[in-house]
Order: C-alpha cells, then structure tokens, then sequence
C-alpha cells in the first residue's frame, strides 16, 4: 500500500472503520423501514452479533468467516422469536417489543458472568479490516438495490406506502415483514461483530436504547427512497463529531440540531429520489 | 338454483373489544349480479368489505366464496381466490408510478404475458391512465386516482370485485364515468359487490339490494324493489 495511505489509515483509522459498519447498520435499519415497519431493536442484535463473535473468537478460538456466520444467525433467531407474534399485528407493536428485547438484553449482559457484567468483554483480537468491513457494507448495498429494483421491491414499496392496499391484492404482509425483519438481524449482527473485532472491547451500554436511536436517526437523514440514503445518513453522522470537533462540548448540540433542522425542512431524507425499477416505464404499450 | 357465488351468514365485526360495528350480517351475492349494500355514513358497510376481503378478522359468522369457508383467511389468501377489494378513498400507491401500480394489480400473476394482455385491456377501458403510464400516481386527480384504483384490481381479473365507495369525492363528471363503467364491467358478466352513499345511482345499477342502519340489514330485495320502498326514499333518495 502506498505510504500516504497508510500514514491516512493509522491516523483516521478508527474513523474509516466506523464509517464502513455505521453505514452497514444503516441498511440493517432501511430493510425494515423499507416496508413501513419500526424496528427499535438493531441495536440489541448488533449487540447479540458483537458479544456472540467475541465469545467465539476469544473463548474458543472459532475461526473468523464461521464467527461471522454465528453473529448472524443468532440475531436472526432472535429476530423470528420477536417478529412471529408481533409482526401479524400493525402499528407500533414491533418498535415497543424491540425496545423490550434491547433492555432485557443488556441487563442480561449487565449481570451474566459469561459477558463479564458491567466491564463488557475486552481483549478480542483484531480479527477485522477495510476488507472485511467495506466488503460486507459493499456486497450488502448491492444486495438492497437488487432488491429494491425487484418485484419483491415493489411489494416492499407498496407495502410502505398502503399496507391494507398491498395486503388486498394478495402481498403476504406477515411474511414480509418477518423476512424483513430478520434480514436486518442479520446484517445488524454482522456489523456487531466486525465492530468488536476492530475495537478490542465491547460492553452492554455500547448496545443501549441510545445506540438504536442513532442507528434510526442515520435513515431518517439519509432517506429511505433508495439504499444510498441511510449510507449517505450514516456516514455524515459519523463525520460531524470529528468535523465539528473544534465545537468541543457544543458538538453534540450542533449535530443535534442539524438533525432537527432536516427533519423539519427535509421530512423525507437528503435523499429523496427513488430506485428506478423494471416495469416503471414509461414506455407506451404498442 | 344454484349456489350463490359468495354467500355470508350472522357475519359480526368489530374494530375493539368494547364495540361492535356490524352485527349478524348475511347476504349472498350470486355469480354475474351487480349487488349494492347501501347506508348512511358509519351503518358499517366498509366494514362488511374489510371482513370479506380479510383486512378484519371476524369475530363471529361464515363466509363462503365458492363453497369455501373464508372467513378468518390473511387478505393474501382471500385475494389469490379472486376475491379483489378496491378500497375506500382511493388509494392508490402514491410514489409509485401508474405503470407500477397495475403491475401491483397483478401481483398474483406470474405469467408476464397474460399480465400484459390484462394491462392493455385495461388501458383500453382506461385510456387516461395509458396517457400518463409513468408518472406518478399520487399526481392524478381524484376521478383519475379512482380509475386507476379500479383498473389496478382489474389487473387481478378479480372473480369478484369489491367496490367501496367508488364515487365518493368525486366532481359530478367523474361520479357519471365510474358508474358507466360499473355498468360496463356488469354487462361483461363481472361479479360486483358494490358499497355507496350514492343510493340512486347504486339502486339503478344493480340487481340486488341491502340496506344496512346500524350495523344490521333492515331491508333487502331487488334493487327496483328497494327504489320504490317508502323508507328507502325517505332516508337515502331525498324524497
């Protein structure tokens, strides 16, 4: 690698990183939001995904890929626990049981001995990188614009737009939701993971309701029209601390109100434009 | 004479457990009639079509559509039977274009041909829509909407269409086109349950008729029958 990048790398390194796994975070929220649905529990299986590749790695020496695939897949069960029953009704009843599963979590990592309490687990090795992260945030965006550009995107819109509407014309809305739902564990895990692997130690409030709001808050300023937005949304939150860093102790307060700021004049995103999709066309039939 | 297409019995729905909106309904809607539940605002007759169409599970009664108990089924399933609901207040997919919104009418249909063939036929009845496929829904007038609402269920060849309200807000000229293609899709042979608040042009159109008050039918029979009853024009004809 040229010098000057390594020289960029060891002193922004921490950021770079962020950046990959908040964006990665970012589409975990999106794949839910993109069908109407709240979820306040991405969070919690980011949580699940860190301390689960972190046991793994730490107490017994898993190799790293199958860590990977554990931090997925127990988010995912996870994920079916909690959405069976709740995603047959509509309305808030996902974000209130997510918000549960998120508190029950960390008072359980705050108390189990297995997790090392309130100290949090330290000591993981750097299994993660650039390639890692930004190969699971790139594979992961393109799989949401394929997605989004599908059939099945459509149904995801139109769902989004008129559940009631969407569910009439034959959209299976319960198995939508739930294959929603535990798409966005899985890729809330993984990004759980990849962060305990880049930053050596992780601990129960770092997976707290404040984290969920974050997560939410990148798609709210990004957009949800299209995949690009809650990246867009991740990664200017992210930057603003350090941007603002001559702020000081008023930093927070000015990325606080850059958010209200877009909320009120923005209401859907910086960006607003939509996926293009087969079958929009304009074209006249012949 | 055989048995009718869809046919309910003692149908009770309700929203939560304190009230209940409709109580002990049953009515039948025989294969090629054009039927109409007509009411005052709240009677309860979007209700009926939320239960049929499974958007409201119901608390007591049975559905039958083709001999087959539906009642309880998700919508999904009731819709891939045939059974198609055109809700109230238009409701199209707004961001979506209109293109996007008739191929949602056909979600059900995997086969790409007969969806175009479905499609021209519907922009042949709609040629307004064949205008404007790609632009965006929600950017349609009211009437438009509507019509792109109904030829969206179209894209379904629904068995049975399920019409709430379809003149509702409508400017007068738009109220004439919608029932002039009601009238067409009943020539056809289509099976319609129609829900209105317009009493006249319902009863004109169809063949059979329920008056709902309250969340119960207070009177039913043939729609000329139902037009002549002194009640009926009392309350609903503004006699």
């Amino acid at each position: 690698m040229p010098e000057f990048i390594d020289d960029f790398l060891f002193t922004y390194q921490t950021l770079v990183y962020s950046l990959g796994i908040n964006g990665l975070l970012a589409l975990s929220i999106y794949v839910v939001l993109a069908l109407g649905q709240l979820s306040m529990g991405q969070a919690a299986f980011m949580g699940m995904g860190a301390y689960v590749s972190a046991l793994l790695t730490v107490k017994l020496g898993v190799a790293f890929p199958l860590v990977l695939l554990a931090a997925m897949l127990l988010p995912a069960l996870a994920a079916l626990i909690v959405g069976a029953p709740t995603l047959r009704l509509s309305g808030v009843y996902l974000a209130l049981a997510t918000i549960g599963l998120g508190e029950v979590q960390r008072i359980f990592f705050l108390n189990s001995e297995l997790t090392g309490g309130a100290l949090g687990l330290s000591g993981i090795p750097m299994k993660g990188g650039l390639v890692s992260i930004y190969g699971s945030l790139g594979l992961a965006l393109l799989a949401c614009i394929f997605v989004a550009r599908s059939r099945i995107g459509r149904a995801m819109e139109a769902m989004r737009e008129d559940e009631l509407a969407a569910g009439a014309l034959g959209v299976d809305l319960p198995a939508y939701k739930l294959a929603a739902l535990v798409v966005s564990a899985m890729l809330a895990g993984l990004a759980g993971a990849l962060n305990a692997h880049v930053t050596s130690f992780i601990s129960p409030e770092d997976y707290g309701f404040h984290a969920a709001v974050s997560i939410l808050s990148y798609a709210l300023l990004g957009g949800i029209g299209s995949p690009f937005g809650p990246v867009l949304g991740a990664f200017i939150l992210t930057l603003l601390p350090e941007v603002l860093r001559s702020l000081a102790d008023y930093r927070g307060v000015v990325s606080g109100a850059i958010i209200v700021l877009v909320v009120i004049f923005m209401p859907r995103g910086l960006l607003t434009w939509r996926m293009g999709r087969v079958g929009a066309a304009t074209r006249r039939p012949s | 004479m055989s048995e009718p297409l869809l046919s309910v019995s003692g149908l009770t729905l309700g929203y939560d457990a304190a009230t209940q909106a409709v109580t002990g309904v049953s009515l039948e809607v025989r294969e090629g009639t054009v039927v109409t539940l007509i009411g005052a605002n709240g009677a309860g007759k979007t209700t009926i079509l939320r239960g049929l169409s499974g958007l409201l599970h119901p608390r007591a009664g049975t559905v039958r559509f083709r001999g087959q108990d539906i009642a309880g089924l998700p919508a999904h399933r009731i819709a891939a039977l045939g059974v198609v609901q055109v809700p109230e207040g238009r409701q199209v997919f707004a961001n979506m274009t209109i293109a996007e919104n008739l191929r949602m009418g056909a979600w059900l249909l995997k086969d790409a041909a007969e969806e175009a063939r479905r499609r021209d036929l519907v922009l042949a009845r709609f040629p307004r829509l064949a205008e404007r496929l790609g632009q965006q829904a929600g950017l349609l007038s009211g009437g438009e909407q509507q019509m792109l609402a109904m030829g969206r269920a179209m894209m379904a060849n629904p068995r049975m269409l399920l019409l709430d309200e379809p003149s509702m807000g409508l400017a007068p000229l738009f109220v004439e086109e919608i029932f002039r293609i009601v009238a067409e899709l009943k020539k056809e042979g289509r099976t319609i349950l129609l829900v209105e608040q317009n009493a006249q042009a319902a009863l004109d159109i169809a063949d059979h008729a329920y008056v709902l008050q309250s969340g119960r039918i207070e009177l039913s029979g043939p729609a000329g029958e139902i037009a002549r009853n002194e009640k009926v024009v009392a309350a609903y004809l503004g006699g």
